[in-house]
């Protein structure tokens, strides 16, 4: 017999008795007076910075100072600029100095400070986690009380990736000190239009 | 028995600072936790909504795997099934050796450290990078993780700081683990980018959709999933969930347990290979559905892996990870060990003071101290137990059992505690080793309620 199959079976011999799926009320979980106040006060409590602006097109002037810097920027939001159609084919080796990564996300989590990006936003999975200065843009009314309401809103089966990503990359192994900026961004903006 | 974690914790604890150290910064990722769910008034309704989704997929887990597979297979992730840790093993070095693999990096999966896949690819002349920070420090170090979550909780930065002068040239005696951190960073960056295979774990696989999440605050999973050509993710067969909706439950459960943090960084969805790539799922059984059909013991497959059972313990947090001698250690350690071999961990749930933290503060609500309380007496009957304890416990059961034996025994116990302390104070007493004699009170508990209903 296949490994599958004994596995299988075996679980099948030893099911415990049937008990039932719990309903999860979402009445029942935390809502905020302020959910914009609250993920600002939370992406700031774990490293990330939040910047409320009237319309996206006030994050063109910092995209245009960080390029004639001759910083290594990609933009993926065509609301601000022309987006390359390669990105997908970028590797890691090629993405290695990358600076600055603009990306259009769906919502944000008020208590946790974490943002959905799915694959077709970020355009190449590597893009969120292999830049130095990581920017997700998403807008004031999407951003909801807690992880219920996120599930709710998105269809996370759709797309071959997707994350939630709450702040820059850390890690506390060393003695517990927080250190920001492990393997992934070491340094998170989420831009909010209002 | 053997009485190795005894043994082990003496080791640990004959340098009183470190350990001090150790008790007292497990404490404070324990008071972290306490502030993060203290913050969330449904904290205990999500333990129990946790706990209810865990019984309800247990008491389907057939159905709830074949579907996962399914619909895995129709993302076009190729799923493998492993019986025990040889065959795991030996499914991951196929699809290494099919497509010619040099370049491995893997970020945490205690799975595969339970397998031991490191030492077998090793065998077979393959080396594996850990990436995770703390899982590399240990690597380079060549012990294994003391803590599931936090690898490299037994060390100072000061032993950080020689092993990466020794192995990745930095100043000696810089221990800023700012400076520590960036090292790694860098030297791990140039595995991430020559890596052609990346293993991770899973935290949940999702029945539903077919996928699975992997949650990290590093983003090691990340760098190197999305950058090789080659994805193999294992898992438990306890790790998958019914719902895509569950997930809300589960991610706000699981970082607030573990480290106080109200979500990891990154929680990562992975549902379809990329273009250019292989994406593998190996479902290990590896003992855990004879632990279903133990009545007593089915709930541990409930267990997340937050570790706040770790953290709480007053045992672990004094006696080490590697007192436990097995690859998860601490109070839920203790029970799934005993599950792969009983023998050699009899002495495991016998290492606990059985005060019920762990099961306080468990997300998913396992009994956790009322099961190291029923593997003591499977392993009595299965005669695991050394002479002393075997001895000593007969007594203490037949003392209890009858209880005017047991008054007129705490007659005597307090009367000699006060008129000889020092007889009770030898080597002979094994419960006076490293602890002190309490003072013995003039009354039992039971003469001063009598007193005081009168
Ligand atoms: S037994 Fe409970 S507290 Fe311990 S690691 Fe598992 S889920 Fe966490």
């Amino acid at each position: 017999m296949s490994s599958r199959n004994k596995i299988l079976n075996a679980i099948a011999a030893h099911q415990p008795d049937q008990v039932a799926m719990p309903v999860i009320h979402h009445e029942q979980v935390i809502t905020f007076e302020n959910p914009f106040l609250q993920f600002k006060t939370i992406v700031e409590s774990i490293g990330g910075k939040v910047v409320l602006v009237p319309t996206i097109q006030f994050i063109q002037s910092e995209i245009q100072n960080n390029k004639s810097a001759s910083k290594y920027i990609i933009n993926t939001v065509s609301e601000l600029g022309d987006v390359p159609d390669n990105l997908n084919k970028l590797t890691a080796a090629a993405l290695e100095k990358l600076d600055t990564v603009y990306i259009r996300a769906t919502l944000g989590v008020a208590e946790n400070g974490a943002v959905w990006v799915s694959e077709s936003q970020m355009k190449n999975r590597l893009l969120p986690f292999i830049c130095e200065h990581l920017v997700l843009i998403i807008n004031q009314k999407d951003i909801v009380a807690t992880m219920h309401q996120a599930y709710n809103k998105i269809d996370i089966s759709t797309e071959g990736f997707g994350a939630f990503i709450a702040g820059p990359s850390k890690t506390a192994d060393i003695e517990q000190s927080l250190v920001i900026g492990a393997h992934g961004a070491k340094n998170a903006t989420i831009y909010i239009i209002e | 028995m053997n009485s190795k974690h005894a043994a082990l914790s003496e080791k640990f604890i004959a340098d009183e600072p470190r350990t001090n150290w150790h008790d007292e910064t497990l404490w404070f990722v324990r008071e972290k936790r306490d502030k993060a769910t203290h913050g969330l008034p449904e904290w205990e309704q999500l333990r129990e909504w946790a706990s209810q989704i865990k019984n309800h997929t247990l008491s389907n887990l057939n159905a709830y795997l074949t579907e996962f597979e399914e619909k895995a297979k129709a993302n076009g992730i190729k799923v493998h099934w492993a019986a025990d840790a040889q065959e795991h093993n030996e499914i991951v070095h196929s699809i290494i050796k099919k497509n010619n693999i040099q370049k491995i990096v893997k970020s945490k999966s205690m799975l595969t450290e339970e397998c031991h896949l490191n030492d077998y690819l090793q065998e077979k002349g393959l080396e594996v990078v850990d990436t995770d920070l703390g899982e590399r420090i240990v690597q380079f170090r060549k012990e294994p993780p003391s803590h599931i979550v936090l690898p490299a909780i037994h060390l100072k930065k000061q032993d950080v700081s020689d092993t990466f002068h020794e192995h990745l040239n930095t100043e000696k005696g810089n221990n800023d683990p700012q400076y520590l951190t960036e090292a790694a960073r860098q030297h791990l960056r140039s595995k991430f980018i020559e890596a052609d295979l990346a293993i991770t774990g899973v935290n949940f696989a999702i029945a539903e959709t077919g996928g699975f999440v992997v949650c990290t605050n590093e983003g090691n999973a990340d760098m190197g999933a999305h950058t090789a050509k080659v994805h193999i993710a294992c898992m438990g067969f306890e790790k998958i969930i019914p719902k895509a909706e569950h997930l809300s439950v589960f991610l706000r459960i699981l970082a607030r347990s573990a480290t106080g943090q109200a979500i990891t960084t990154y929680s990562s969805h992975f549902h379809k290979p990329r273009p250019d790539q292989e994406m593998h799922l190996v479902i290990v059984d590896n003992g855990r559905s004879r632990q279903l059909g133990r009545a007593d013991f089915k709930n541990s497959l409930k267990c997340i892996r937050c570790a706040a059972c770790f953290n709480t313990c007053p045992v672990y947090r004094r006696s080490g990870g590697h007192s436990y001698h097995t690859t998860t250690a601490g109070p839920i350690g203790s029970i799934l060990n005993p599950n792969l071999d009983m023998k050699t961990n009899a002495d495991l749930p016998f290492a606990s003071t059985l005060c019920g933290s762990c099961s306080n503060v468990c997300p998913v609500k396992i009994d956790i101290h009322e099961q190291l309380w029923k593997w003591r007496q499977e392993i009595v009957k299965e005669g695991y137990v050394s002479s002393d304890k075997k001895t000593a416990m007969k007594g203490m059961s037949y003392m209890f059992s009858n209880p005017a034996l047991y008054r007129f025994v705490g007659i005597i116990g307090r009367w000699m505690m006060r008129n000889f302390p020092n007889l009770l104070k030898s080597k002979h007493n094994l419960w006076f080793k490293q602890r002190e004699m309490p003072e013995a009170p003039k009354k039992s508990f039971r003469d001063w309620y009598i007193d005081h209903q009168k």
